[in-house]
C-alpha cells in the first residue's frame, strides 16, 4: 500500500480530537466520527495516528472502520449522492432510481466519479418514508424521486451551481 | 415574555423539511414582521406530525386549522386570508378522499380519528426546542413527582402494573427489566437510551427525539432514579442530524434548569447524560452490540447471559429501553398504571407507535392502541391501498418480521398475536404492499438487508443467510426447482435455532412467512418459470402486440442493444435473446403496444 | 458453593454453579463437538466466542438450541446433547463452514490434522446440501507463517492469542458479514506488521488458514547434494513433543530416537542445541553477573534488570513494542544462532568444510525461529548462520517422508563435538528453565560455592507471571519470569515505569515456553499436553550426569581452543547481537 505522508497541521488536528477524549480507547468511535467529519474520509495513514494516540492496535482501529457503514476509506464526492434502500423506498421504485444515477454518472455504488464531483453510496432508510423514494445529495434530501428526475438533480450540482448547496 | 395571540405551527421533521418546510417558517416569520404581526403571531418549528403523506404540514392555533401540502409560496396567502381575513384557504385544506369534503381540523380527519397519543403526545403540538413548552404540558412532572413522592421501589411498581413492554421488538416487561437491574450491587450503573433505529421503513424514535426530546431525557433520569444511575447515555445513528441536533439543545436546556446535574431538582439526585453515536450498523440495536459499540469496539452481539442488567456498558450494571419505551414513562407517571393498562389488550398494554409506509395512501407516524386490527390501521388510518390498487400483504416488524396477508387484517395488533402469525411486532415499521409486488423479491430484499447487516460472528447468520439469499436469487431468476423451496424451509429453520443473536435467529422470518402465505408465488416462480407480479426481471418478457403496433419505430430507435427490428409502419418485433429487458420501449411505446408476459 | 442439579441425555448430575453445559457433559463423559471453542485450563486461556454453532443441544422448554460451550448448567435444565433436531442443526452448521471452505484437503498441510475435518468425519458428512459462492482472499507468505484466508473460519482463535494472550495486536476481524475474515490492519502482508512470528496463531488455527513456511523441500535438497555438508541442531523442547506425531504418549522423551532417525534421513552429523544454550549460559551468565556486580557496587550506568534474550519472537515484540528498552536484554544470541555461528566457523574449520559447502538445518519447536535464522545480521555475506529452521511438525513430515519407523528405532547418541551438553541447556525448553540453567552457573562462579541443590522448585511452574528470590550467599537476587507475551508487557511496563524489583528477568512468547511453541504439534487445546511435556523435560535434567553448562567439558574446550573466555572479542563478534528499533 503506497504511503501517503499527512501533513503535520492534520496530525496535529488528530491529536486533538483524540486529546478532547482524553485519549480513550473507548471513545475510538467519537473519534472516528469527528475525524471523518473534518477530513471526509479515513485513509489508512490516518488511522494509524488514531491507533497510536489511543494506544490501540492499528488492526483494532481498521477492524471498526470496516465494520461500521458509515465509515469510509476513500475520499467521497463533493457532492455525496445517497439513495435510501429502505423497504419503503424499496416497494416505491428505489432501485430504479438507483440504476438511474448509476447510468448517468457511469460509477458504481461506493465509487467516485473521475472529476470527483460526485460519490454514489447506498443508505438504510434515513425515516423519510413518507416521501419515498428518497435521495440525498449532501444533507439535502430529495423525496419522491423519479428515474426521470435524475438528470435533473445531477444537472443542479454540475458547473459549481451554487444556489444548489446551500439549500 | 410576549403573549401571543395566534401560533403558526410548522412541521420541522425531516419529510417536511425535506420539503422546504423550513424555507415556509421564514417565510412566514419575514412577513408578519413586514406586516409588523411579529408580537401578536409565533411562528414555531414543531416535531412531526405524523400525516407526512400530506406535508408540509402547517396548524393554526388557537382554531386548529390543519393545512397540508403547503408550499413556501402559500405563506402570504394564509397570511392575508386567514390570520387577516379570517377565512381559510380552503385549497390547502385537507380533503376526504371518499367524501371530497373539507376538513379544517386534524381530529376530524380520518388519519387523527383512531389514534391515540401516548409517546407522540407532544409530536406537532410543541415547539421541541423550547423546554418551557414542555414544562407547560406536564413536562417534568413526572421526574419531580417520584423524586418527591415515590421511591425508587414505589416507581417501578407503577411501571411494572402498568404493563408497559419494551417498544423496541422483544416486548419484554419494561419494569421488571428496571427491577433486575435495580437489585444488581454494583458502585456505577448506566441507563442507556437505544436510538440506533435501523428498521428499513421505521421512525418513529427519530420523530420522538426530534419532536419531544425532553420526554426521553425525563423518562431516562425517572430510570437512573430508579436503578440507582447516575449515568445515561443515548445511543443514537448519526443520520439523524436533525434529531441529535434537537437532543443537544435539550439537553442543554435540561442543565440549565437543573433538571439533569449533579442535584436534580434539589432532591440530592445526580443524574447526566451524554450522547454516544452509531455508526451505520443495524445489529446495533442488539443491546450487547449497542454497548460493544458504544465501548468502541466492532458492533458484535456477545452471548447472553451475563445481560446487560448484571454486566453491560463498562461492566457495569446497565438498562437499555429504546426511545418510545422512555417516551411512555411520564404519562404513565402522571396518569397512573391504571389509565394505562386501561388501554391496549389483556397481555399488550397502551399503544403503539407505527410508521406507515409503502403501497399506501396515507404514508405516515400513527400510534394507536394495542389490539387495533391492522383492517382499521390500513383502511382507515391508512386511507387504503394507494391508486385502487388490491391489497396483497404487510410486513410488520422489518427483517425480524414477516408478510401478512388479507386472512390476517382482522387480527387485533399485538406482541402475541403478530408472533403467532409468523410475523413480529419489531419497532413498528409496517410496510404495505399491492398486487405488484412479488414476495419472492421481497423476501429476497430484507436478506439482501440481513446480508449487509450480519456481523458475521456465527455461522449460521454469516453463511446461512448467504445461501438463502443465493436460493431466492436462483428461484426469481427462474432457475429454481422445489427442491429448493424445501431447502429454504430447512435452512430457515435452523438458522432460527443456531443463530447468536436475535438478527440471526428473526432473519428467515421473511422467507418463512412469505413461504406460509404466498407458496403459490414461489412455485409459479420454479414450475412455470413466471412471475405472477412481473417483478422478476429474468422472468418476463416485453412483447410487441401486432394488433396494436403502428410501426412508428420509436422503440426500435430507444432500443439500446438493437433488439427489435420491423419496417416503418408494418408490426415490429423483440428478439428475445437480444432483449436487456430494460423497459425502455415500454415506456416510449405511446400505443400501448408493448405489453409484459 | 451453590450445586446444581441437572440431566444430560437422561443422566443425572450435579455440578457446581457456573458449568457451562459442555464441561458437565464432558465430565461424564458426554462428548459434545465444538469448533471455535478451545481452552487452556490453569493458563487463563479461553476462547469462547459463541460463534461457530457447532456444539448447539436442545434443552428442554427453550426455544432456540444453546450452544453448549457458553450456556450454564441451570437448576433442572432437562438436556439433549444429541436429539434429532440437535445433530440436524450441528450438521447443517458444519455443511455451511464447508460450503465456504476450499475442497483441497488432500494438499492441505493442516490434512490429519484438521479440526474441520476431523468433524466433517465425526459427522459423517458425505454431501453439502447448500452450495454457493465461496470467499477469496490473498494468500500472505512471510518469512515465517502463511495465512491462506479462504480457509479461515471465524472461530476467532488466533485474534484471542495475537490480542488477549500476546497483546500483539496484529490480527482483527474486519469487515463484516459473509466479508468477514481475521486480518492484519489494511489487508497487509504479515512481514509488514508488527508481528513477532511467535506461532500461537499457527498452534490454536483449527483449520489450514495458518500454517507455517514449509522448508522440508529445500531440507530434502541440501541432504540430496553430494557437495554440501549438512549438520542438524535439535532444540530442548523437540525432544519431549516429537513423539506425539507418532502416536506416542504426550511427555514421552525420544532424544535418542530422534538422533537416530536424524542420521537415517542423511545428516552428516547430528548435533544439539543444548550445547548451544550451555553457551548461552556461559555468555549471558556472565554478561548478567558483570552488570550485577557493577550494579551492587553502585554503578548507577548499569541497567537492571537484565532480560534473556533466546527468543526471536520477544526479541521482535520488544523491537516494535519497547524499543526504548532495546539496551536492557542481554545481547547474547539465542542458542539456534550461537550454534549457527560456532558451526560455520569453528566447526568449519576443524573438518574443513568451506562455509558455502556447510549447510545447517535446525529442528525448532517454533516458527519464530525461520524469521530470526533468516534476519541480516546473523549472516555473512549473504551465507546464513542457520539455512532452514524447521518445526517439530515439520521433521515429523521428513521421518515419514523417509519411510522410517520412528517408534522402532534405537536410542542414539548425538555426534560430537556439537552434541554434547548438560541438563541446564535442556530445560531451556521450558518456562522457568533458561533462568534456572542460569542461576546453577552464576551462582556457582558469583560465589566460588558449590550447589547443594540443583532444582530450583521455586522457579518452576505454569503461571505466567512468577516471581521468586534466590540466595546467593548472602546477595538477594530477584528473578521474574514471563511466559506469553501478555504477561512480559506487564513487567515491560514496570520496566519502563521504573519499578521494576528485579535483577534478571527470564521471558518466553509462548505459553509453556518452547514446549507451547508454535511449531510443536498441535496441542487442539489440551493443556494436559503442554504439562507432559514440561515434566519430561525436568526429567532429561535430572537423568543427566551433567547439570551445570560450565561443567559441559566441550564447552570448556570451546573457549580453550577458539573463543578465549566469555565475552571475548571472539565472542562478542560471533555470539553477541543488537537490537533494533522497529517502532
Amino acid at each position: 500500500m503506497p504511503k501517503i505522508k499527512l501533513a503535520e497541521k492534520t496530525v496535529e488536528l488528530i491529536r486533538e480530537i483524540c486529546a478532547q477524549f482524553n485519549n480513550q480507547e473507548t471513545e475510538l468511535i467519537n473519534v472516528l466520527h469527528q475525524v471523518q467529519h473534518k477530513l471526509g474520509y479515513l485513509p489508512a495513514e490516518v488511522q494509524e495516528v488514531i491507533a497510536k494516540e489511543l494506544n490501540a492496535s492499528v488492526a483494532k482501529v481498521y477492524g471498526v472502520v470496516t465494520f461500521y457503514s458509515f465509515f469510509t476509506m476513500l475520499p467521497q464526492g463533493q457532492h455525496p449522492i445517497s439513495i435510501c434502500m429502505g423497504t419503503a423506498c424499496y416497494v416505491r421504485g428505489a432501485e430504479k432510481v438507483l440504476t438511474e444515477f448509476k447510468r448517468q454518472l457511469g460509477i458504481e455504488v461506493g465509487q467516485t466519479s473521475a472529476d470527483g464531483k460526485f460519490s454514489l453510496s447506498c443508505l438504510r432508510c434515513v425515516g423519510a418514508c413518507g416521501l419515498a423514494p428518497v435521495v440525498l445529495v449532501g444533507e439535502k434530501v430529495y423525496g419522491r424521486v423519479s428515474p426521470q428526475q435524475v438528470s435533473k438533480i445531477i444537472a443542479e450540482y454540475q458547473d459549481g451551481c451554487a444556489s444548489a448547496q446551500s439549500a | 415574555m410576549t403573549a401571543y395571540n395566534t401560533h403558526i405551527l410548522v412541521c420541522g421533521g425531516t419529510g417536511c423539511k425535506a420539503s422546504e418546510s423550513e424555507l415556509i417558517k421564514l417565510n412566514f416569520k419575514n412577513q408578519l414582521a413586514e406586516l409588523g404581526l411579529d408580537d401578536d403571531v409565533q411562528v414555531i418549528h414543531t416535531g412531526c406530525f405524523g400525516f407526512c403523506e400530506k406535508g408540509p404540514i402547517v396548524k393554526i392555533q388557537p382554531d386548529n386549522t390543519f393545512y397540508v401540502t403547503v408550499r413556501p409560496e402559500d405563506t402570504k396567502e394564509i397570511i392575508e386570508e386567514h390570520l387577516i381575513k379570517g377565512r381559510k384557504v380552503e385549497r390547502l385544506l385537507y380533503k376526504n378522499p371518499k367524501t371530497q369534503e373539507q376538513v379544517t381540523e386534524s381530529k376530524n380527519m380520518d388519519f387523527y380519528k383512531k389514534q391515540v397519543r401516548v409517546a407522540l403526545r407532544n409530536c406537532g403540538f410543541i415547539n421541541p426546542e423550547n423546554i418551557e413548552e414542555y414544562i407547560g404540558n406536564d413536562g417534568y412532572s413526572a421526574l419531580g413527582k417520584c423524586l418527591e413522592e415515590y421511591s425508587p421501589e414505589e416507581t417501578i411498581q407503577v411501571i411494572k402494573d402498568s404493563g408497559l413492554r419494551g417498544r423496541g421488538g422483544g416486548g419484554f416487561p419494561t419494569g421488571l427489566k428496571w427491577e433486575i437491574t435495580r437489585k444488581v450491587q454494583a458502585d456505577q450503573k448506566y441507563v442507556v437510551c437505544n436510538a440506533d433505529e435501523g428498521d428499513p421503513g421505521a421512525f418513529m424514535d427519530r420523530s420522538i427525539l426530534e419532536g419531544d426530546p425532553h420526554s426521553v431525557i425525563e423518562a431516562m433520569a425517572i430510570c437512573g432514579y430508579c436503578i440507582g444511575a447516575s449515568k445515561g447515555l443515548v445511543y443514537i445513528r448519526a443520520e439523524y442530524p436533525l434529531a441529535i441536533q434537537r437532543l443537544k439543545t435539550a439537553l442543554a436546556q435540561a442543565r440549565e434548569y437543573g433538571l439533569l446535574g449533579e442535584n436534580v431538582l434539589g432532591s440530592g439526585f445526580g443524574f447526566e447524560i451524554e450522547i454516544r453515536y452509531g455508526a451505520g450498523a443495524f445489529v446495533c440495536g442488539e443491546e450487547t452490540a449497542l454497548i460493544h459499540s458504544m465501548e468502541g469496539k466492532r458492533g458484535e452481539p456477545t452471548f447472553k447471559p451475563p445481560f446487560p442488567s448484571e454486566s453491560g456498558y463498562m461492566g457495569k450494571p446497565t438498562n437499555v429501553n429504546n426511545v418510545e419505551t422512555f417516551a411512555n414513562i411520564p404519562p404513565i407517571i402522571n396518569k397512573g398504571a391504571a389509565w394505562f393498562s386501561s388501554i391496549g389488550t389483556e397481555k399488550s398494554k397502551g399503544t403503539k407507535v407505527f410508521a406507515l409506509a409503502g403501497k399506501i395512501n396515507n404514508v405516515g407516524l400513527i400510534e394507536v392502541p394495542m389490539g387495533t386490527t391492522l383492517r382499521e390501521v390500513i383502511y382507515d388510518i391508512g386511507g387504503g391501498i394507494k391508486d385502487g390498487k388490491k391489497f396483497k400483504a404487510v410486513q410488520t416488524g422489518g427483517p425480524s418480521g414477516g408478510c401478512l396477508t388479507t386472512a390476517f387484517l382482522d387480527t387485533p395488533i399485538d406482541y402475541d398475536n403478530l408472533l403467532a402469525a409468523g410475523s413480529m411486532m419489531g419497532s413498528g415499521g409496517m410496510i404495505v404492499m399491492d398486487e405488484d409486488d412479488c414476495m419472492v423479491s421481497i423476501a429476497k430484499f430484507y436478506l439482501e438487508f440481513t446480508l449487509d447487516e450480519s456481523c458475521g460472528k456465527c455461522t449460521p447468520c454469516r453463511i446461512g443467510n448467504k445461501r438463502l439469499h443465493e436460493i431466492l436469487v436462483k428461484i426469481t431468476e427462474g432457475k429454481g426447482t422445489r427442491e429448493d423451496i424445501d431447502k429454504l424451509r430447512m435452512l430457515s429453520q435452523v438458522i432460527k435455532d443456531t443463530s447468536l443473536c436475535g438478527l440471526g435467529q428473526t432473519s428467515p422470518n421473511p422467507v418463512l412467512s412469505t413461504l406460509d402465505n404466498f407458496l403459490h408465488e414461489y412455485e409459479a416462480h420454479v414450475d412455470s418459470k413466471k412471475c405472477p407480479a412481473g417483478q422478476c426481471k429474468a422472468l418476463m418478457q416485453y412483447v410487441i402486440d401486432d394488433e396494436k403496433c403502428t410501426g412508428c419505430t420509436l422503440c426500435f430507435r430507444n432500443c439500446p442493444v438493437g433488439a427489435i427490428s420491423g419496417e416503418k409502419r408494418s408490426p415490429h418485433y423483440i428478439d428475445q435473446t437480444l432483449c436487456i429487458k430494460c423497459g425502455v420501449c415500454f415506456e416510449k411505446c405511446k400505443f400501448d403496444a408493448i405489453k409484459i408476459v | 458453593m451453590e450445586m446444581i442439579n441437572l440431566t444430560i441425555d437422561n443422566k443425572p448430575i450435579v455440578v457446581k454453579k457456573g458449568t457451562t453445559i459442555l464441561d458437565a457433559a464432558s465430565s461424564i463423559g458426554i462428548d459434545i463437538p465444538t469448533l471455535c471453542h478451545m481452552k487452556l485450563h490453569d493458563m487463563n486461556i479461553e476462547n469462547k466466542p459463541g460463534g461457530c454453532r457447532v456444539c448447539v443441544v436442545e434443552v428442554k422448554g427453550r426455544r432456540n438450541l444453546a450452544p453448549a460451550c457458553c450456556t450454564e448448567a441451570t437448576e433442572g435444565m432437562e438436556i439433549n446433547s444429541h436429539s434429532l433436531r440437535a445433530v440436524n442443526a450441528r450438521r447443517t452448521v458444519v455443511e455451511l463452514i464447508l460450503s465456504d471452505h476450499p475442497a483441497d484437503c488432500l494438499v492441505c498441510a493442516k490434512s490429519g490434522n484438521c479440526d474441520l475435518q476431523d468433524l466433517a468425519q465425526h459427522l459423517g458428512i458425505r454431501e453439502i446440501h447448500y452450495q454457493g459462492s465461496q470467499s477469496h482472499y490473498r494468500e500472505d507468505t512471510s518469512p515465517a507463517i502463511i495465512r491462506e484466508m479462504d480457509k479461515c473460519i471465524l472461530c476467532r482463535r488466533c485474534e484471542m492469542m495475537c490480542n488477549e494472550v500476546q497483546t500483539v495486536g496484529v490480527l482483527s476481524t474486519i469487515n463484516r458479514g459473509f466479508h468477514s475474515v481475521v486480518s492484519p490492519a489494511f489487508e497487509m502482508n504479515l512481514d509488514h506488521s508488527t508481528c513477532t512470528y511467535c506461532g500461537q496463531c499457527v498452534a490454536v488455527c483449527p483449520t489450514g488458514a495458518l500454517t507455517e513456511v514449509d522448508h522440508t523441500g529445500a531440507v530434502i535438497r541440501a541432504l540430496s547434494d553430494p557437495t554440501k555438508t549438512v549438520v542438524v541442531q535439535t532444540a530442548p523442547a523437540v525432544r519431549a513433543a516429537l513423539g506425539e506425531e507418532f502416536g506416542m504418549e504426550p511427555g514421552t522423551l525420544v532424544t535418542g530416537k530422534m538422533a537416530a532417525a536424524l542420521r537415517r534421513l542423511g545428516f552428516d552429523y547430528v548435533f544439539d542445541t543444548d550445547f548451544a544454550a550451555d553457551l548461552t549460559i556461559m555468555e549471558e551468565g556472565t554478561e548478567l553477573l558483570g552488570r550485577l556486580n557493577k550494579y551492587l557496587a553502585g554503578d548507577k550506568q548499569v541497567k537492571l534488570p537484565i532480560l534473556t534474550s533466546c527468543c526471536p519472537a520477544w526479541v521482535k515484540f520488544f523491537e516494535h513494542q519497547f524499543p526504548e528498552l532495546k539496551d536492557i536484554p542481554s545481547t547474547a544470541r539465542s542458542p539456534q544462532q550461537m550454534f549457527g555461528a560456532i558451526a560455520k566457523t569453528y566447526f568449519a574449520d576443524k573438518m574443513n568444510i568451506k562455509r558455502d559447502d556447510l549447510v545447517v538445518v535446525s529442528i525448532m519447536p517454533c516458527v519464530a525461529k525461520k524469521y530470526e535464522s533468516g534476519r541480516d545480521e546473523f549472516a555473512v555475506n549473504g551465507n546464513p548462520d542457520v539455512d532452514y529452521a524447521l518445526t517439530t511438525r515439520e521433521l515429523a513430515h521428513l521421518i515419514n517422508l523417509g519411510n522410517i519407523d520412528f517408534k522402532s528405532l534405537p536410542n542414539e547418541e548425538f555426534d560430537n563435538p556439537l552434541g554434547e551438553s548438560t541438563g541446564a541447556g535442556v530445560i531451556f525448553g521450558t518456562t522457568g528453565g533458561v533462568i534456572e540453567a542460569a542461576v546453577r552457573t552464576a551462582y556457582e562462579v558469583q560465589t566460588g560455592k558449590a550447589l547443594k541443590r540443583l532444582d530450583f522448585e521455586e522457579l518452576r511452574g505454569m503461571e505466567g507471571l512468577r516471581k521468586a528470590t534466590i540466595d546467593f550467599d548472602g546477595t538477594l537476587i530477584h528473578i521474574g519470569i514471563a511466559h506469553g507475551l501478555g504477561n512480559a508487557r506487564k513487567l515491560l511496563e514496570e520496566i519502563k515505569a521504573g519499578h521494576s524489583e528485579f535483577h534478571a528477568i527470564e521471558i518466553m512468547s509462548c505459553p509453556g515456553g518452547c514446549i507451547g511453541g508454535g511449531g510443536q504439534p498441535y496441542h487442539h487445546g489440551d493443556v494436559e499436553i503442554l504439562k507432559k511435556r514440561q515434566r519430561a523435560i525436568y526429567a532429561e535434567d535430572k537423568n543427566k550426569v551433567l547439570r551445570k553448562s560450565h561443567e559441559n567439558p566441550y564447552i570448556l574446550k570451546l573457549y580453550e581452543e577458539f573463543l578465549g573466555e566469555p565475552l571475548s572479542e571472539k565472542a562478542h563478534h560471533l555470539l553477541h547481537t543488537q537490537y533494533f528499533d522497529r517502532s
